[in-house]
């Protein structure tokens, strides 16, 4: 039983069949992959994970409980973080601030005032971002208007802060996505370095290949909207259906 | 029964000048993405159009007449408009008569200039500024042509009538068999209402046959795609912000015998046009025609005494009530389309 | 101190050092000088600049920080109003219960309003409040006259019960509201020279709570709460994706600043025990904005600023009539004199309002960022010309401005 499961999910958009009955499940503190050529459905995947969209049928949980008809901030607070393709990040606020807000906000999404206190003040939040900002290495960069960074940076800062949250699944949405080789193998070695301090289950949405194999432990393909194939990263190597996925055959159908 | 054929009608001109206010608005917002907080400015000069020719046709000259005496005993000093020296008594009288429809022609004109010099001049830069900024600036300006109109015309209504043709009221009440003088409407606001729904007709003729039109209604539903297609888009906004400028513009011309015009007079009906966008749906031409006929009329039933007498108050807030229920039942009006403003 | 780094401090020093000494500083010309027009220092204007700061700080809460543009805000300020003449009619002239109250009653119409409006964003919540303070306008005029006094305004009589207080004076006049004796109304006069400063209990009361609303509104500023709604405007996406609801946190700041502006409206009412529908009407919610975004929306000065600039142009222009524009061009030539009489004439007097909306379109279009900004704009000026040698900045990643100032 795995840590999320997916079953049965279908979604339609008008005629267009993006996912139909998948079934998927990520096994506790694994990093998972799901790769597929365009319009496979991964970002629909996604969408439905994270309470963005709400599929036709079926059901998905998360240790246990559903994730359907909860709003994303519901389910961030079951512990599900989510990186964005394009980074969506506080632009006008520094990055000191853009980590110091995951750390204020509570587990459980309580609202809480504290208007009278000082946010440079509370001591134990300022460590926790500090010792975050440390780990990806921006904290000379506390200072900057998160707008004005370059891409890679504001990658990092968002996974900074979605890790400062410490969730149990954190969900990856292309995150090297138009970056340079030395920021890929970057964001790779963090990833990597995180995954060896603390239990964390990811799962990853990725093209790049290179990121796919470095880094996950289980891999499903999807097409059209359906999963593939599900193994461990050696055995999809080569796969002819694989193969037949992204190369695509005469016979679209006959991968079945 | 009567009363409610009554109310209907009564509803139909203010629901008119609503209908009429609210498709510029959502015709600017839906293309050019501005919210115009002036439109009601537009509206105001247009009844001031009309102000404008009646006294224009109005002004006379006078000649001293020794053969006749006025009550002192000092020769009579007669006034003759020039229009009638010019045109002859008869025609000249029925111009002056004429002068609010005849004003129609006159505003076209002045609003397309009016409409085409502030999209140019200033609309044009705020395309990709936030709302709040737009709304910021149209409010400045419309405070600014306010003034302007109050500085020429003085805060005072201004009488302007109705052709003498169209003065009386007709017995809908005898016509329909009930008794007479149960339901009377004046003529003029039929003729109000028949005018608006041939303006609207138009405009949504022009945008559905002709090529311009298709390319707007192209670019209401997605504006970047329409760019990317190499149409020249910044005419086509200026156009239509000029068209617009002259639909709200006529409508301030005929309304003007309805209700004397008066400077802050775009402002009372821009706040309700808004509220009659938002309720048909941001972006939807068929929607705030039908949402300005709808609370139109619906303001004009809550007006009645025995509904006033149940619910104390509910004619000074009726459109504002159904506007808050509607935004929170269905948050994009009643014929929105998704993704207009939802960012 | 007080919970606030040094920086701050001062600024709330200096704010209360010059709300202090307002009196001399407004007071730029002699009395009998012919430019003793455009002297600021006379209660009823230095009651206005309080009392507006005190609107736009709060305005400048949820406005500034959130990015939620109310065009309703008035509404609240005439709720203050009405429930303040409220208790100087029933209890007693003590200014205290009066803003209590209306505090109070403002809060709550502001989490009515607010928990609907805000369930909206962008233009739809404009138009929302919008409509929530034309509704109460119009109702203020109507149905509600029995508490409103409709047209007429609510107002102090004679023969209002004032339990803890008295119906009457001595004298047989209505009392003036005052705290615990000290009349609002009575003011000092000192002069020294040509000049006569006047030191009036109403303005300093005012601007005593304009400083304590001041330095609250910066700890807002500064706390992880102020944060949040930094965050809300800058991204709600992340916002949800933190786990947030933003909900809570904008309809918290909607309510401060609907606080802020019920204590504005009763102090109004403790300067002139009169409540007014206008005071609610949209043309007076247009005003708020336009003193937040002069000033600079966002910023903690800005909005201060804006209030004192507006309601000092609105004073002063509105003082100057063809009279006075004909004593200041009488040196020149009658050709010259006569046009620019006129031209002057259009903007001043009664042509405020036209200036209004020319400072509206100006602002917005040249200085988005409002007086702040400018001042910003150029104190970096002077700066680069200060130290010209600053040309490493790839090495120095230029930091943020800290948190609006």
């Amino acid at each position: 039983m795995g840590i999320l499961e997916v079953k049965n999910v279908s979604k339609r958009f008008g005629g267009l069949k993006a996912l139909s009955d998948v079934n998927l499940s990520i096994a506790e503190n694994t990093v998972h992959a799901l790769i597929g050529p365009n319009g496979a459905g991964k970002s629909t995947l996604l969408n439905v994970l994270v309470g963005k969209l709400i599929p036709d049928t079926g059901s998905v949980t998360f240790e246990g409980q559903s994730v359907l008809g909860r709003k994303p901030h519901e389910i961030n607070q079951m512990g599900i973080s989510r990186v964005f393709q394009t980074p969506e990040i506080f632009g006008e606020l520094t990055v000191m601030e853009n980590v110091l807000i995951p750390c204020f906000a509570k587990r459980d999404g309580a609202f809480r005032m504290h208007a009278l206190e000082s946010t440079g003040r509370e001591k134990e939040m300022v460590e926790k971002a500090e010792a975050m900002l440390i780990d990806v290495k921006m904290i000379d960069k506390r200072g900057m208007h998160a707008a004005s960074m370059s891409r890679g940076d504001k990658r990092r800062l968002e996974m900074a802060m979605c890790l400062v949250q410490e969730p149990k699944l954190l969900l990856l949405d292309e995150p090297t996505a138009g970056m340079a080789r030395a920021d890929t193998n970057n964001t790779i070695d963090l990833l990597k370095e995180i995954k060896s301090k603390r239990p964390i289950t990811m799962a990853i949405i990725e093209h790049d290949m290179h990121v796919v194999f470095s880094l996950a432990e289980r891999i499903t393909v999807l097409a059209q909207g359906t999963p593939l194939v599900e193994d461990i990263p050696e055995n999809i190597k080569g796969h002819p259906k694989v193969m037949e996925a992204y190369l695509g055959t005469t016979h679209g159908e006959a991968a079945e | 029964m009567d009363a409610i054929i009554l109310q209907i009608l009564n509803g139909l001109d203010k629901g008119s000048a609503y209908a009429l206010i609210a498709l510029g608005l959502t015709l600017i917002f839906g293309t050019l993405g501005v919210v115009n907080f002036a439109h009601g400015a537009l509206f105001m000069i247009g009844a001031f159009c009309a102000v404008t020719l009646n006294r224009l046709f109005s002004l006379s000259f006078e000649v001293v007449d020794p053969t006749k005496l006025d009550f002192l005993g000092n020769p009579a000093k007669i006034k003759t408009a020039y229009v009638e020296a010019w045109f002859g008594q008869d025609f000249g009288a029925a111009i002056i008569d004429w002068s609010v429809p005849l004003a129609i022609l006159f505003s076209i004109p002045v609003m397309l200039a009016i409409g085409f010099a502030m999209e140019r001049g200033l609309i044009k830069h705020f395309y990709k500024r936030p709302h709040a900024d737009q709304i910021l600036v149209t409010f400045g300006l419309a405070i600014v042509l306010q003034e302007i109109i109050k500085y020429f015309y003085g805060a005072n209504p201004i009488p302007t009538p109705a052709p003498s043709a169209f003065t009386g009221s007709f017995d809908f009440g005898a016509m329909l068999g009930f008794d007479v003088g149960q339901i009377i409407y004046p003529y003029w606001r039929m003729v109000y209402f028949a005018f608006s729904l041939v303006v609207i007709g138009a405009v949504f003729a022009f945008l559905r046959f002709t090529t311009f039109g298709m390319v707007v209604r192209a670019g209401m539903a997605d504006r970047e795609t329409v760019g990317l297609l190499g149409i020249n888009i910044d005419r086509r906004f200026t156009i239509m912000f000029g068209i617009a400028a002259s639909v709200a513009g006529m409508a301030g011309v005929m309304y003007a015998p309805i209700n004397s015009p008066n400077y802050h007079m775009g402002m009372d009906f821009l706040v309700l046009s808004f509220v009659v966008v938002v309720v048909g749906g941001m972006g939807s031409l068929a929607g705030a025609v039908l949402a300005g006929f709808l609370l139109g009329i619906l303001q004009s039933f809550a007006s009645m005494n025995e509904i006033k007498s149940l619910l104390p108050g509910i004619d000074q807030i009726i459109i504002y009530l159904i506007a808050i229920v509607i935004l929170l039942t269905r948050p994009r009006g009643l014929m929105g389309r998704k993704g207009v403003m939802e960012d | 101190m007080l919970g606030l780094d040094r920086k701050d401090f001062t600024l709330v020093l200096i704010i209360a050092l010059v709300a202090l000494l307002a009196p001399f500083l407004l007071n730029f010309w002699p009395t009998e000088s012919g430019m003793a027009q455009f002297n600021a220092g006379y209660p009823a204007l230095m009651q206005r600049f309080a009392i507006y700061g005190i609107f736009a700080i709060g305005f400048n809460i949820l406005f500034g920080l959130t990015g939620y543009l109310s065009f309703g805000h008035a509404a609240f300020l005439g709720v203050g109003s009405y429930s303040a003449v409220w208790m100087f009619k029933l209890l007693s002239m003590n200014v205290l219960p009066g803003i209590f109250l209306a505090i109070i009653v403002s809060g709550l119409f502001a989490l009515v309003i607010g928990y609907v409006s805000l369930r909206r964003s962008g233009i739809y919540f404009s138009i929302l409040t919008l409509a929530f303070a034309q509704m109460s306008f119009n109702l203020a005029y109507s149905v509600l006259t029995p508490l409103t006094n409709g047209e007429t305004g609510l107002q102090t009589t004679l023969n209002d019960p004032r339990i803890l207080g008295a119906s009457r004076t001595a004298e047989g006049g209505i009392p003036v509201p005052s705290l615990f004796g000290l009349e609002m109304n009575a003011t000092s006069i000192w002069k020294i020279g040509g000049w006569e400063f006047q030191f009036n209990v109403g303005y300093y009361f005012a601007a005593a709570l304009m400083v304590l609303t001041f330095y609250l509104s910066i700890r807002l500023f500064r706390s992880p709460f102020g944060l949040m709604l930094r965050a809300i405007k800058t991204n709600q996406t992340r916002m949800s994706y933190t786990g947030l609801s933003s909900r809570p946190y904008t309809l918290a700041a909607f309510v401060i600043s609907g606080m802020y502006a019920g204590l504005a409206g009763a102090l109004l009412a403790c300067m002139d025990p009169l409540a007014g529908a206008e005071r609610m009407q949209w043309t007076a919610s247009g005003e708020v904005v336009i003193m937040s975004i002069l000033g600079g929306a966002g910023t903690l000065l800005g909005p201060i600023l804006g209030a004192g600039v507006i309601k000092y142009l609105e004073n002063i222009f509105s003082k100057i009539n063809e009279g006075v524009l004909h004593g200041w061009f009488d040196f020149l030539p009658e050709v010259v004199k006569e046009p620019l009489v006129w031209l002057f004439a259009r903007f001043t007097g009664e042509g405020w309002s036209l200036t209004l909306g020319l400072i509206f379109m100006i602002v917005v279009i040249f200085l988005p960022g409002g007086l702040m900004e400018g001042a910003r704009r150029i104190g970096d000026l002077f700066r680069k010309r200060g130290k010209p040698s600053d040309d490493d900045k790839e090495h120095h990643p230029k930091p943020a401005a800290h948190v609006a100032e």
